[in-house]
């Protein structure tokens, strides 16, 4: 009987087994039972460029389900029990959901929407809980607009911009050529590259702005038109020595690879990614994450399930570490020294308590396979080398969080 | 075939020349295995010469390595063959193989030999393995993520280290349920206890800490106290503890610390770090020759084994084995 249900239920299984094998082994702690909410707005988009990015529906809850499971185990041997509650609405039912998953007792809730729905919501859901944003990448959520119940698990754009720029400063290529969409965020990731640029010591020798005009993205022979339009939009650019693409909304930056006028390599929006994780990110114990990940959902991790994963294990690993439910508790554990996560991801992940925003290593990817991670070796910090990715200290705007 | 048969003569040569110099020393030649992650084989090196004797296949992706008491059957973790494979460690002839579950990492082999216990990441599973029988005798549910395996001296405990759970699980040996949980940091990577068995130390990769359990508390194993490292000119981040080994007098903890290029050298009776000796790059694993002369450790970037003079505490010397070697055992006398 153990054996078929290990097969049916694997996870299930284990943890019942566990749970019961460790009755006796569990020693004077209080029993707690902690509820996630996780809350996706669905916004009404085109079809992605390339078909490999369209959204699996259960994108971002899939990883906050791994989550609640690894918190799910662990608290099985410390008599706490966790779950979850997801909502996936439109944005005119985004402000009732959150009601609806406060009514429902949840100390946790995580967001995952767009910059100005994540402030909303989050001011909404008050002091009484501790609020994840799992997907917006807004510097101003973590600046002037910030909330003292907002921590960003997703990074910032000015940590994506930074961590493209270490790159490619370590690589000698201070020449940019910056191409951005029309869109505000495409405007606002481009104004995170021009910031990186001068961080940095990198020159954007050109700009151009790709418009936006609507329509849809594919079409049976798109390829013939990009192939005449791509080298005609990027002619007589001035000397440089990479392609920086700021295309947030996927409108043009896939095109920009191998069809620019003058041979040269593209970061950013296309050809070499920064993303919090991607699925064929193996070192550091990342394989094995892929793999339960896989297990789970039956397809391959995104960064937005990556977010969501932290959002709940930070949660989780705060509960496991102070043996409390309570938000206040919880949130002063989070943002102090103490707190500490492994993610994968090669050194241990914290808070900054200036912003509320977590510190973390940035993938550099092609898609394919990890082709580096920043920060950069030679890039140096004071406090952590991680700080030199984003809005450090000294520049924050931020002034919600008590220092 | 023929690309193995004349190693095996250099191998009865360095036998010889080993018995000569065993002697003048009084030291024993031991054949040190090394599982190369990267070459997919395991590197033999002659302890008296410090030779490389010969480089065998040994599946996919060998990490884990252990060794039958008799120091007849080696056993080693073929990771992406989800498989331990067994081999002869005189002719290098893979045997057979044992039941891991995936992507087999670490394992510990009982005193008697007669069983090893493997920790089984993609299932939150210690797997119990019957070498006799090559079939499970047992799975036992643990934290998630499971990976350090150690055994206390007196085979009452089995422990267990989940990486993302972040608890060493002490498993009673005699009905496999757990009977302690210990919260140690961020994820624990290696667990060895001290020969008389009062103490218990836990590396924590990414927490930089190893963790002090005392045996003989009240009410069962208590952590003590956190050891710490610190190394001029290194950024916290790199010193990440892996791999331990403590000498049987009970005296020297040795602590691989992984990207920092350094084995620490921690008096157990202060808990302080006396010395940080220079190894090679990405220092792993750790293994002493049976007569505890030498420490010898893997570096899995510099494609190198260090030996470490065990009593003045020095690197003596480096090795060249296979690409990124990554588990070490040494047969026994």
């Amino acid at each position: 009987m153990k054996a078929l249900r290990l097969v049916v239920l694997p996870w299930v299984c284990c943890t019942l087994l566990a749970a019961a094998s460790l009755a006796s082994a569990v020693s004077s702690v209080d029993a707690l039972e902690i509820k996630t909410g996780v809350l996706k707005v669905e916004y009404p988009t085109l079809p992605p460029v390339s078909r490999y990015d369209e959204a699996p529906e259960d994108l971002g809850f899939a990883g906050a389900q791994l989550g609640n499971e690894d918190n799910a185990t662990t608290g099985s041997f410390l008599g706490h029990s966790f779950s979850l509650e997801t909502r996936s609405v439109p944005p005119e039912g985004a402000d009732a959901a959150v009601k609806e998953l406060l009514d429902a007792g949840v100390h946790t809730l995580v967001l995952i929407a767009n910059g100005a729905d994540t402030e909303r919501l989050a001011k909404a859901a008050g002091d009484g809980v501790i609020v994840f944003n799992a997907a917006a990448p807004d510097d101003e959520l973590r600046g002037e607009k910030c909330l003292a119940n907002l921590l960003h698990v997703a990074p910032s754009r000015a940590m994506l911009a930074d961590s493209v720029a270490e790159f490619v400063i370590w690589k000698r290529w201070p020449r940019w050529f910056l191409i951005e969409g029309s869109n505000p965020a495409d405007q606002a990731l481009a104004a995170a590259y021009k910031r990186a640029a001068a961080k940095f010591g990198a020159k954007i020798v050109e700009e151009r702005v790709f418009e936006d005009t609507g329509g849809s993205r594919r079409t049976d022979s798109g390829l013939v038109l990009v192939q005449r339009q791509i080298p005609v939009f990027t002619q007589d650019a001035e000397e440089h020595d990479i392609v920086i693409a700021a295309d947030e909304s996927d409108v043009f930056a896939p095109y920009l690879p191998f069809h620019t006028w003058t041979p040269r390599p593209v970061a950013g929006s296309a050809g070499l990614r920064p993303v919090s994780f991607h699925a064929a990110h193996e070192a550091w114990g990342a394989t094995q994450f892929q793999r339960r990940f896989e297990k789970l959902t039956g397809r391959y991790i995104q960064p937005v399930d990556y977010n969501s994963w932290l959002a709940v294990r930070v949660a989780g690993e705060a509960v496991t570490r102070t043996g409390s439910d309570d938000p206040a508790v919880l949130k002063k554990y989070v943002l102090s020294k103490d707190f500490e996560l492994a993610a994968f991801k090669g050194q241990k992940v914290t808070f900054r308590d200036w912003d509320g925003q977590l510190r973390q290593p940035i993938l550099l990817t092609d898609s394919r396979i990890t082709v580096s991670v920043s920060p950069q070796e030679g890039f140096l910090h004071q406090f952590s080398p991680l700080d030199t990715l984003g809005i450090d200290r000294p520049e924050t705007s931020c002034k919600a969080f008590a220092q | 075939m023929s690309k193995f048969r004349l190693p095996r003569s250099l191998l009865l040569g360095c036998a010889a020349l080993a018995l000569t110099a065993g002697a003048a020393s009084q030291a024993f030649a031991n054949k040190v295995f090394v599982s190369n992650e990267r070459g997919n084989t395991v590197t033999v090196v002659d302890s008296a010469t410090w030779e490389t004797v010969t480089e065998f296949p040994a599946g996919n992706r060998p990490r884990g390595i252990g060794i039958s008491p008799d120091g007849k059957h080696l056993y080693v973790c073929a990771s992406d063959d989800d498989a331990i494979k067994v081999f002869d460690t005189e002719t290098y002839e893979f045997l057979w193989s044992l039941p891991s579950g995936p992507d087999p990492e670490l394992f510990v082999v009982s005193p008697d030999g007669s069983k090893i216990y493997v920790s089984n990441e993609d299932d939150n599973l210690v797997t119990v393995v019957d070498t006799q029988k090559k079939t499970v005798e047992a799975e036992v549910p643990v934290g998630v993520e499971p990976e350090g395996m150690a055994l206390s001296p007196d085979g009452k405990f089995i422990i267990n280290t989940s990486e993302t759970t972040n608890m060493a699980h002490f498993i009673d040996s005699a009905d496999y349920k757990i009977k302690h949980n210990i919260l140690v940091d961020q994820r624990p990577r290696y667990a060895r206890f001290t020969n008389d068995g009062s103490l218990l130390f836990v590396s924590s990769e990414i927490g930089g800490t190893v963790s002090v359990i005392s045996m003989t508390g009240e009410s069962g194993p208590e952590l003590k106290t956190k050891i710490s490292f610190e190394v001029p000119g290194v950024l916290p981040e790199w010193l990440q503890p892996v791999g331990m080994r403590v000498t049987a007098d009970n005296k020297w903890l040795f602590v691989a610390l992984g990207p920092a290029n350094r084995v620490a050298v921690v008096d157990v009776e202060t808990l302080k770090v006396v010395k940080y000796i220079l190894t090679g790059q990405r220092v792993w694993q750790l293994e002493f020759t049976p007569d505890e002369a030498y420490l010898l450790t893997t570096n899995g970037n510099s494609n190198d084994i260090t030996v470490i003079d065990v009593a003045a505490q020095e690197a003596i010397k480096s090795v060249q084995v296979g690409q990124q070697p990554w588990g070490v055992v040494v047969a026994p006398d």
